[in-house]
């Protein structure tokens, strides 16, 4: 064990370090700058540069477009990344469906389906909750039932994420009615743009249009875009959560998150100081900051199991609880660090005059942000349910 | 000692209740801030010349019904469980609690309009430095013949794009955050020189960035001494504090009320979820949370009109609670309600954006604290 880097690795450092400075789009940085939502294109730009430099897909196996790198080198990428405050790449795509067709695929969906991912010519969705299940996934009831070459999918999905822009969804639906719960469902790639597929807005606390219905009506999807065996779709889904709860601890972000409000509260004025000079102030930012530390060497240790061979467990489960607490306590810190400048609601007007602006940028979406942020400990499994994996599957209880 | 409430109290606030079952739905709050305005003028109209509710803390000889801080809070919490955008706080809590406390000519001629609601009073106090300082202000006053000439900027003004006058907090003298030279002027909203920036709250308000340019104003607007204003400041921002810990009594209530009627309902794994003891206990948990701050504020109420050093004691430590309560109450309903309480279409969302607004609102729970120690904990 040992904690510095070697001088291959810095090295490794210096040079994403420099590609990131060189090739990060301008506009981009200043449309972060000024707290503004990032459009679809905005996510693209970075991602298609990426992409170009072989880049996007770190942690797939080299012969699917991965980099090869060590877990120490994908550690320090996602530091770089942070520390230079990119934006991060679609999950969907990269983190989820594209390793369940790389794990479970045929070679032709391999082929077919790989490759736009990485180039970020489709955009994906998730299409698993549904209103009657959320926590309870397996009782999902979409049904999908065979005619020919096709199956004829029928059911309403809900909470599906960015399904307003994306080209593809992985949906699980019910394929046995009969079979036990988990026995009964499927794995199915479905065209967005196929006949019966309609996309309707929901609109969540701060304003933003992240999250969609799904409704599916008499879908025709071709039998040959099912992944893996009819009726074996949970064991596809169990292997993607696994995948998705890694990702969610997001310690180089929330790294970032915190310099981001340390630079707040070197600004905010708390009457004659600055707010950083306040007792309280500090010792909310370094709890968090020793929480944050924990949480990293929690996730280290982690991957160095991986690394030796034992896949992401239940123990997942911890990075996800305690990745998205504090997620959410960056956001509710950089709330309070705002002060009044927390009230204005800036997506209730447009630009405005620039003689009066509405107090600083870095408050101007302090408080969606905020309301936002409480998704994180929902979605992905919700915490509760994570502690209960964690009782059942870590403790035996 | 005595704990219950009057039969006008308590007629007070079924009357208020029923009025606003009637006009305050969810929808019906929807529109109102989506329209041109941002509020529904009927409303205000209605509390005060059909319902008298906004003479409910004001004398007799005023035209009142001879109430005081309990009524505020009774009013505050019932405007609380509908999540109202009425600015009850700001015109009759900080504008009426200042011309009570200053009495003659002006609270003669204002608090009558205010009881027939033909007036709204906004509280431009905050600056951008100044955080919850009241007395950290650059906004200056400039003695000019008989009136004064007002410069300055003040921040985040709640119900301003509504207000026929300001209840403005400025420098006569003095620097900094010193006490000395603080003054308190309730002046006209249209005056020449004022120009405001107006936008909504998160929390569904209106409010405004205003600048004073030089701005005459004139000598009888000050209330209180010249330089001498900020015990009186200190006086009705506690007031209004207390105002705000009995709005978030409805507030959580609502909120806790909600997430147990949802918890009942909502099945998973072949079970309504309440059954759970996780959220159970999580519910118990909110539900202490919500009578404890009825508490605190019951306390601070009857504790208003304490010497200054008791009174501000009592203010932080109902404040200080109540804002850690308004935050646990808030993050658990939404965490209990799954993905549907982070939709606009459900009406928790919405409680707890003005929970979350009402954590911060006359100071965080920090600061509080700080004032609780700097009062109590002497070394
Ligand atoms: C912003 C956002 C984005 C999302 N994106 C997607 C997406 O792209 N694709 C997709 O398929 N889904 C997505 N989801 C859905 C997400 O996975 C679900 O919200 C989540 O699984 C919880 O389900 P639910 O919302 O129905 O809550 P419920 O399951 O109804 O849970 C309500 C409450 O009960 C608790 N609870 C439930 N069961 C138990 C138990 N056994 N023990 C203790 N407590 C329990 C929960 O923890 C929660 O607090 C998203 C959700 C959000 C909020
Ligand atoms: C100082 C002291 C004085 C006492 N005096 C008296 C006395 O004068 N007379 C008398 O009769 N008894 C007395 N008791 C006993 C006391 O009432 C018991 O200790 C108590 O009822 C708990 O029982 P237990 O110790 O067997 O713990 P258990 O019942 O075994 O509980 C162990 C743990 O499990 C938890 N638990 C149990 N059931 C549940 C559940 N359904 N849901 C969630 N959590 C649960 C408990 O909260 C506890 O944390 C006294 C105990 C103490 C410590």
């Amino acid at each position: 064990m040992q904690l510095e880097f070697s001088p291959e690795e810095i090295a490794f450092q210096q040079e994403v370090r420099s590609f990131i400075a060189e090739n990060y789009p301008e506009n981009l940085r200043s449309v972060q700058d000024e707290g503004h939502d990032l459009s679809k294109e905005d996510f693209l730009s970075w991602h298609r540069i990426l992409a170009k430099k072989g880049w996007i897909a770190p942690a797939w196996p080299v012969e699917y477009g991965g980099t090869g790198w060590t877990a120490t080198q994908r550690f320090i990428w996602s530091e770089e990344l942070a520390a230079a405050d990119c934006v991060g790449t679609m999950p969907f795509g990269l983190s989820m469906v594209g390793p369940v067709i790389y794990t479970f695929g045929t070679p032709e969906q391999k082929a077919r389906f790989l490759p736009g991912i990485l180039s970020g010519d489709d955009w994906w969705c998730q299409g698993y909750s549904e209103p009657g299940s959320g926590s309870d996934l397996a009782s999902l009831r979409t049904k999908a039932v065979r005619d020919g070459d096709d199956y004829i999918v029928n059911g309403q999905k809900t909470w599906t994420t960015m399904a307003q822009h994306a080209d593809w969804g992985f949906f699980l639906v019910r394929t046995d009615p009969d079979a036990k719960q988990q026995e009964g469902i499927s794995f199915l790639l479905i065209d967005m743009k196929s006949p019966g597929v309609t996309v309707r807005p929901i609109i969540t606390l701060g304003g933003e249009h992240e999250v969609n219905e799904v409704w599916l009506e008499e879908v025709r999807v071709p039998v040959d875009q099912r992944i893996y065996e009819e009726n074996k779709g949970w064991t596809c889904a169990k292997f993607l959560l696994a995948h998705e709860r890694t990702g969610i601890a997001a310690v180089a972000r929330s790294k970032r998150g915190v310099e981001k409000i340390k630079q707040i509260a070197r600004t905010e004025m708390d009457g004659d100081k600055p707010l950083l000079a306040n007792a309280f102030f500090k010792r909310k930012i370094s709890e968090l900051e020793i929480d944050l530390t924990a949480l990293e060497f929690t996730e280290l240790r982690s991957l160095a199991g991986e690394a030796a061979g034992k896949g992401p467990g239940p123990e997942s489960s911890l990075l996800k609880i305690k990745g998205s607490e504090i997620q959410q306590r960056i956001t509710e810190l950089a709330l309070e660090a705002v002060g009044h400048y927390g009230a204005p609601y800036f997506r209730g007007f447009g630009e405005g005059d620039n003689e009066h602006p509405i107090g600083p940028d870095y408050a101007h979406r302090a408080a969606p942000t905020y309301f936002n942020t409480r998704k994180t400990t929902i979605y992905g499994g919700s915490n509760e349910i994570q502690r209960n994996i964690i009782a059942k599957m870590v403790l035996g209880i | 000692m005595d704990f219950s409430y009057t039969e006008t109290q308590d007629m007070i606030r079924e009357t208020l209740s029923r009025f606003l079952a009637d006009t305050y739905d969810f929808d019906s709050r929807g529109k109102m801030i989506a329209s041109a305005t941002g509020r529904d003028a009927g409303i205000w109209k209605a509390l005060a010349q059909d319902l008298g509710m906004l003479g409910a803390s004001f004398s007799e000889e005023h035209g009142g019904l001879g109430g005081g801080h309990l009524e505020n809070a009774l009013i505050m919490e019932e405007l609380g469980k509908v999540i109202a955008i009425e600015p009850y706080l700001q015109t009759v809590v900080l504008g009426g609690g200042a011309l009570k406390a200053v009495g003659g000519a002006i609270a003669d001629a204002v608090i009558p309009e205010i009881i027939g609601g033909n007036v709204v009073i906004a509280f431009a106090y905050a600056e951008p430095q100044g955080r919850y300082n009241l007395a950290n202000l650059r906004t200056t006053a400039k003695k000019d013949g008989a009136g004064y000439v007002l410069n300055g900027h003040k921040g985040v003004v709640y119900a301003a794009p509504w207000a026929s006058h300001l209840l403005v907090t400025a420098r006569t003298g003095g620097s900094g955050s010193e006490a000395a030279g603080v003054s308190l002027f309730l002046i006209d909203a249209n005056l020449p020189g004022i120009v405001r920036r107006d936008y909504p709250t998160v929390d569904g308000f209106q409010a405004s960035e205003i600048y004073f340019e030089n701005v005459a104003i004139p000598g009888d607007a000050l209330l209180g001494g010249e330089g001498a204003g900020l015990p009186l400041i200190e006086q009705i921002v506690d007031e209004a504090t207390v105002a705000v810990c009995a709005e978030a009594c409805g507030v959580t209530f609502k909120l806790h009320q909600g997430t147990l009627e949802y918890a009942r309902q909502r099945n998973q794994f072949g079970q309504p979820i309440s059954r759970f003891q996780v959220l159970q206990h999580r519910m118990v948990d909110m539900f202490m949370e919500v009578e404890q701050s009825k508490s605190m504020t019951t306390m601070a109420t009857l504790k208003l009109d304490l010497p200054a050093a008791e009174r501000m004691a009592a203010v932080s430590a109902c404040k200080a609670k109540v804002s850690r309560a308004a935050k646990f109450v808030g993050q658990n309903a939404i965490q209990t309600h799954g993905g549907i309480g982070i939709t606009q279409e459900l009406a928790i969302g919405h409680y707890f954006k003005r929970a979350t607004m009402i954590e911060g609102q006359f100071g965080s729970a920090d600061h509080h604290f700080d004032r609780f120690e700097k009062l109590t904990l002497a070394e």
